[in-house]
């Protein structure tokens, strides 16, 4: 039996690039897939957790969080490309209507 | 019950939020007006079916529905009346189709939302009187701000979105806390149905900050001063239908309260807290009485005069007599007539000469002698003139409070003198002396119709009746009354189980079988 | 025949709907005509209920009619129920036979008014009232009554709500204060009603008296209970300290200050008093502070009288100096004199203002006795009619006035001698202002020729009842003769027995009381007809205050100042500043706190997602911080 710990590690990094590119970018695309990074870091540690348990709800849980980060996607890109047609920038700084 | 009419309450509730989607789905203005007029009408004969079907010298509650609603929190649609409630039931849907008729002669912007709006106050106003179940009680409570926020905010006078919001702010501040008290009560008790709170005894400590709780929030309804100012505002601004329901109706939601509740549930803290409202209410009748003498606005001037005549309505409560409590809950009916019918006078005048203010009126009685006449009759019913409603009012609530504290009688019966002053001060100014103002010659202005009398002869007539036979009010008053002053003098020499868990919602007792 | 007595009230309220409703269609003689049969109607059915009353043995005198249940609350009830016994049957007669002889005489004097037909309304709702007041059988359905009056005096006085002159001011404003005032008397009467209800339990006058008999108050708290109703007596029978509304009040048309503001309505406070007299029998104290406040009402009104120039200013400060009069006579106990005087009092002061109003029907207005003179040659009959009222108010021996008063008297010598000096001091007065008014209008030349030339004597619809009047005012005094036609004795199942006092007591009172009222007029002869100096000589020493009396002590003076101004004051500080600057400024304080912090907290929100995401991080690593280290 393989230890799981290189599995978590390399996860966490994912995560940790994920998040550093949230914080970071200013395109919003590159922020979605950064997003979708971390997404993917918890879906991994999720699947490692449950080989080491030997039970299958990590992988219910994976693909429970495909099924909405697909729709999260669906949504986010329609909200920017509906943005970036109204102001022709996919430039997060220009976007501060959450203040309303 | 001689013939019955099953689910009677809850049709006299809700017909009329029927009425307000009916008047919006109505397609012309001429419909959606008949559409309104006719629903509070038919409201208004469906709930003299009560009267049909009353059983003289019963004290509990009559007609009674209840159906589970989330039983799992013991929470019930229970609906009912009994002599506290009967009154202002008919007095809403009394005075609805006459504030409704005076909107379908003068307001002409939007008409069908400001009807709607009506009829959906209406359904709240008849639902906080006929709920039996304090968490449905205060559903309708809350609602009855929506409609009157926007009637203010949307239809009122120059100032009414400052108007709007204090009133709004104002009542739902004191309200979150009738909530606390209500959920406090229902975590003691288990139940939320009024009925079978009577006969629970309340721990010493809940008593008093639940009685708190509710005494502040209905203090801001009703208004006791000095929590009144939002209520001169709210008036000045609403357009005249408002102000009829306003001061005729939604006041009586706050000392309603006070019977229903305060004085029920809480007699110990009531009677430890009761001199002190009473102070307060003495305080409101010479206050509201002296700043009203000096009014330059005459819907102002009312609306002060309601915080007097609110004062002596309170001042009978707290009497915690048969006398007082009887009183009072007549003087509500009684004050919402009078009230109801100087707001009247007022809109039909402003109707004419688009001002309110007293200064630019003088000698009406000559050019206007019918309106002049409404008038005084009017004001001498608010002013407490013997042989009119008002007087029996009053009286029977000096006298309860005369037995309780004759000093707070004493300083109320000053009130009567002031009463007086302002009324006949506004009655001065605008009827009689000379005629300065071209404005007020005959020629220029129109004496009441036919149809505006009739609007304002169903109150005068009943001034008549309520002055010359209250007994026709007090028989089915008295009982009720009767039971809980009963009710509240066997508890206070009752032990009074000292339960501190009733804090932390353990149920304290078994409703008594009595009901 | 008694259960009809509904009637008495109910014929003057149908005269008021009918004239309410149809009068504008109806021609100004017919309305006045309904409006006094209505009247009249009532005043035969209270003649026929006096007689039924005069066939009952003496001690089955009262009847209670029961018409129905008024207010019923728990313990308290209170019938709407009628006392017919000798006090009320005499109050009603002279109600309805003085008022349906001013309901007449008013058809002629109002006849060029254009409110005509209102006129009529309120004087029948006057009547209405007024046998309310005086028929009820409980202290509350005598105040609706007492109110009722109240109200129709308000609107009576300031019938002319659009007129105004020096004396008056705006004739509206006296209407307002007359009811003011009242009021003041009214919240008396309302504290002690509810102060006698808790101590007895009872509000009906026959049972509150046998309560007091039966001595179920106690001293104090029946002291206290009677000056709360001489609150209200001093309020509508206008004495110390709440008369002033009376000389105002004459503001209104003529016949109302005869009918209302002299005959029935102000006499209601003496009427109250009688009617309660098993209280005062028990209160000492508060009996002795009326009979004072009585004759020192009596007193002062009589030496303002004294100055005063317009004639029925003059009646009015007579009117109130004969009330005070009465009220002495309660407050010493002799109940039947002071209703006796009452009822004399009716006739001829009714009679002196309707000859006064007859006066000024034919000056058109003028009441000024400086402009008046030499009448008598053109107003043969209101000159005759006057000389009699005036004797009998002057108090000369046959007429009624001088038995009346003279029974009030001869009670105050008998239980206190000072207040009877003072009473005599007044008479004085009395006789001298009533012999000035009559020769200085009537008599000697005219003053003013213009006016003179115009003059005309009235109509016989106004003469007529001034001779019935004047005939009253001479017999009147028969019917308390004694050994003849006692009144005392026929009240005396109403107001109890009196111990008569000696009689040569009674004599020396009498005679007295004739000397003091022939010296008055000696010196009014004097001092008007003949001019001869000594009078004013005597006068001399009292000409300081003569600045006090033309303006009546400065009373008004000192409630305007000290008592309205300053509450107005005070009102007009609440509404501004306490009301808009306190209490407001505290609620739209919390209201802008609120909106200011919510202010600062929005500045933190500035819309851009990196704040948003990081501070989304830097909390989740706050808690996963807390998590491993701490928790």
């Amino acid at each position: 039996m393989t230890s799981v710990n290189p599995y978590l590690a390399l996860s966490a990094i994912i995560f940790l690039i994920g998040a550093a590119g949230v914080l970071t970018r200013r395109n919003a695309l590159i922020i979605f897939m950064c997003v979708e990074m971390m997404l993917n870091s918890v879906n991994l540690t999720l699947v490692a957790l449950s080989y080491q348990w030997g039970n299958l709800n990590g992988h219910i849980f994976v693909f429970m969080i495909m099924a909405v980060a697909a729709a999260e996607v669906a949504v986010g890109l329609a909200i920017l490309i509906a943005h970036q047609r109204h102001t022709n920038s996919t430039n997060i700084d220009d976007i501060n209507l959450l203040k309303w | 019950m001689s013939f019955s009419i099953p689910y009677l309450l809850s049709v006299i509730t809700f017909l009329p939020l029927l009425g307000a989607v009916a008047v919006l789905l109505v397609p012309n203005d001429a419909g959606k007006r008949w559409t309104a007029l006719g629903v509070s009408l038919l409201t208004f004969f469906i709930s003299l079916l009560l009267l049909v079907g009353w059983q003289d010298g019963e004290a509990g509650m009559q007609f009674v529905e209840n159906v589970p609603w989330l039983p799992a929190y013991g929470l019930h649609y229970a609906l009912g009346v009994d002599g506290i409630s009967l009154w202002l039931v008919l007095l809403t849907t009394l005075l609805m189709p006459i504030a409704i008729y005076f909107s379908n002669l003068f307001v002409h912007d939007e008409i069908g939302p400001y009807l709607a709006l009506m009829l959906a106050l209406q359904t709240s106003m008849v639902g906080v009187f006929v709920a039996l179940d304090m968490v449905l009680f205060f559903l309708f409570f809350e609602f009855s701000l929506i409609p009157m926020y926007f009637l203010i905010g949307r239809w009122g006078g120059q100032n009414r979105l400052y108007a709007a919001v204090k009133f709004f702010l104002y009542t739902f501040t004191g309200s979150a806390l009738m909530l606390v008290g209500i959920l406090a009560v229902i975590g003691a008790t288990g139940t939320a149905n009024i009925a079978e709170l009577q006969g629970v005894q309340l721990g010493p400590n809940l008593q008093t900050w639940a009685f708190l709780a509710f005494a502040i929030a209905l203090a801001v309804k009703v208004p006791i001063f000095p929590l009144h100012t939002w209520l001169p505002d709210a008036h000045v601004q609403a357009p005249t239908a408002g102000s009829i329901i306003l001061a005729g109706v939604l006041l009586k939601m706050g000392t309603y309260g006070y019977v229903r509740f305060a004085l029920p549930l809480f007699p110990d803290a009531a009677a430890r807290f009761g001199p002190y409202i009473a102070i307060l209410a003495v305080i409101g009748i010479l206050y509201g009485a002296l700043v009203a003498l000096v009014q330059k606005d005459v819907k102002s001037l009312v609306a002060y005069s309601s915080v007097a005549h609110l004062g002596f309505v309170m001042l009978g409560i707290f009497a915690l007599n048969e006398q007082g409590i009887s009183g009072a809950v007549l003087q509500m009916v009684n004050h919402g007539l009078s009230t109801g019918a100087l707001f009247l006078m007022v809109g039909l005048l402003y109707e004419r000469r688009h001002t309110r203010m007293l200064d630019d009126f003088g000698g009406l009685w000559k050019s206007v002698p019918i309106f002049c006449g409404f008038f005084l009759v009017v004001a001498m019913s608010s002013a407490g003139l013997p042989g009119l409603n008002g007087f029996v009012g009053e009286f029977t609530i000096l006298l309860g409070m005369f037995e309780t504290q004759p000093i707070f009688t004493v300083l109320g019966a000053l009130g009567v003198i002031l009463a007086a002053w302002y009324l006949l001060t506004a009655f001065r100014k605008i009827a009689q002396g000379p005629i300065t103002n071209p404005a007020n010659e005959a020629a220029n202005l129109p004496d009441l119709s036919f149809k505006e009398i009739a609007m304002v002869l169903p109150l005068v007539i009943l001034f008549f009746i309520i002055g010359l036979f209250p007994n026709l009010f007090f028989d089915k008053i008295n009982p009720s009354v009767e039971a809980l002053t009963a009710q509240m003098a066997q508890r206070e020499s009752a032990v009074v189980y000292q339960l501190d868990a009733a804090e932390m919602g353990a149920y304290t007792q078994e409703p008594e079988a009595q009901h | 025949m008694f259960d009809l007595a509904w009637l008495l009230f109910i014929l003057p309220a149908v005269g008021v709907l009918i004239n309410l409703f149809l009068g504008d269609r109806m021609e100004k003689l017919l309305i006045g005509l309904i409006a006094s049969v209505a009247v009249g109607m009532s005043f035969v059915i209270g003649v026929m209920l006096f007689v039924n009353l005069l066939t009952l043995p003496v001690d089955a005198r009262s009847v209670t009619v029961h018409l129905w249940d008024w207010i019923t609350v728990g313990t308290f009830s209170v019938g709407a129920s009628l006392l017919l016994d000798p006090l009320s049957l005499t109050m009603v007669l002279v109600v309805t036979g003085v008022g349906t002889l001013i309901h007449i005489y008013s058809i002629a004097y109002m006849e060029d008014d254009e409110r005509f037909q209102r006129y009529f309304i309120y004087l029948n709702f006057f009547i209405f009232a007024m046998l309310i007041l005086v028929l009820s059988d409980n202290f509350l359905g005598m105040f609706v009554g007492w109110e009722g009056v109240g109200l129709a005096s308000f609107l009576l006085i300031g019938f002319w709500f659009d007129r105004k002159d020096d004396m008056y001011g705006w004739y509206a404003d006296a209407g307002k204060k007359a009811f003011l005032v009242n009021r003041i008397g009214d919240f008396g009467m309302i504290v002690a009603m509810a102060m006698i209800w808790t101590t007895v339990g009872t509000l009906n006058f026959i049972g509150v008296n046998d309560a007091a008999h039966h001595q179920e108050f106690t001293t104090a708290a029946v002291n206290v209970v009677c000056l709360l109703l001489l609150l209200g007596a001093t309020g509508k029978s206008a004495q110390i300290p709440l008369y002033v509304w009376l000389p105002d009040a004459m503001a209104g048309p003529t016949p109302v200050s005869a009918l209302i503001h002299a005959a029935t309505m102000v006499t209601a406070g003496i009427y109250m008093i009688a009617r309660t007299h098993g209280l005062w029998y028990e209160a000492a104290f508060a009996s002795m502070t009326a009979a004072t406040i009585g004759a020192l009402t009596a007193f002062f009104a009589a030496s303002i009288a004294l100055v005063q120039t317009d004639l029925k200013k003059i009646l009015a400060y007579s009117t109130i100096s004969q009330l005070g009069y009465m009220l002495l006579g309660v407050g010493v106990g002799v109940y039947g004199a002071a209703i006796f005087h009452l009822t004399t009092h009716a006739f001829f002061k009714a009679l002196l203002f309707l000859a006064a109003g007859s006066v000024m029907h034919a000056t058109h207005g003028v009441l000024d006795i400086r402009r008046l003179g030499g009448m008598r040659d053109k107003m043969p009959t209101t000159s005759w009619t006057f000389l009699i009222g005036a004797a009998a108010l002057a108090g000369l021996i046959p007429f009624s006035g001088f038995f009346s008063k003279d029974a009030i008297l001869l009670g105050a010598l008998a239980k206190a001698p000072l207040l009877y000096i003072i009473g005599l001091a007044a008479a004085l007065m009395t006789a001298f202002y009533s012999f000035r008014m009559f020769f200085v209008t009537f008599m000697g030349k005219p003053r003013d020729r213009e006016l003179y030339d115009h003059l005309h004597e009235s109509p016989p619809l106004m003469t007529v009842p001034l001779w019935i009047l004047a005939g009253l005012a001479i017999i009147a005094g028969v019917i308390n003769l004694p050994f003849v036609l006692s009144m005392e004795k026929f009240l005396e199942p109403a107001l109890g027995a009196h111990d008569a006092p000696s009689l040569t007591l009674e004599m020396l009172a009498l005679l007295l009381s004739l000397v003091v009222g022939l010296f008055g007029i000696v010196m009014a002869y004097s001092r008007y007809r003949t001019q001869e100096n000594w009078v004013t000589r005597m006068a001399a020493p009292f000409k300081p205050l003569e600045p006090w009396l033309q303006n009546a002590y400065y009373v008004d003076e000192f409630y305007m100042r000290f008592i309205v101004n300053p509450l107005r004051r005070a009102a007009t500080w609440m509404a501004d500043v306490f009301d808009k600057k306190i209490i407001d400024g505290l609620v739209n304080g919390i209201g802008s706190v609120t909106m200011d912090l919510g202010g600062w907290t929005r500045s933190l929100q500035n819309g851009r997602i990196p704040t948003y995401a990081l501070s989304l991080f830097i909390g989740v690593v706050a808690v996963v911080i807390y998590f491993i280290f701490i928790g």
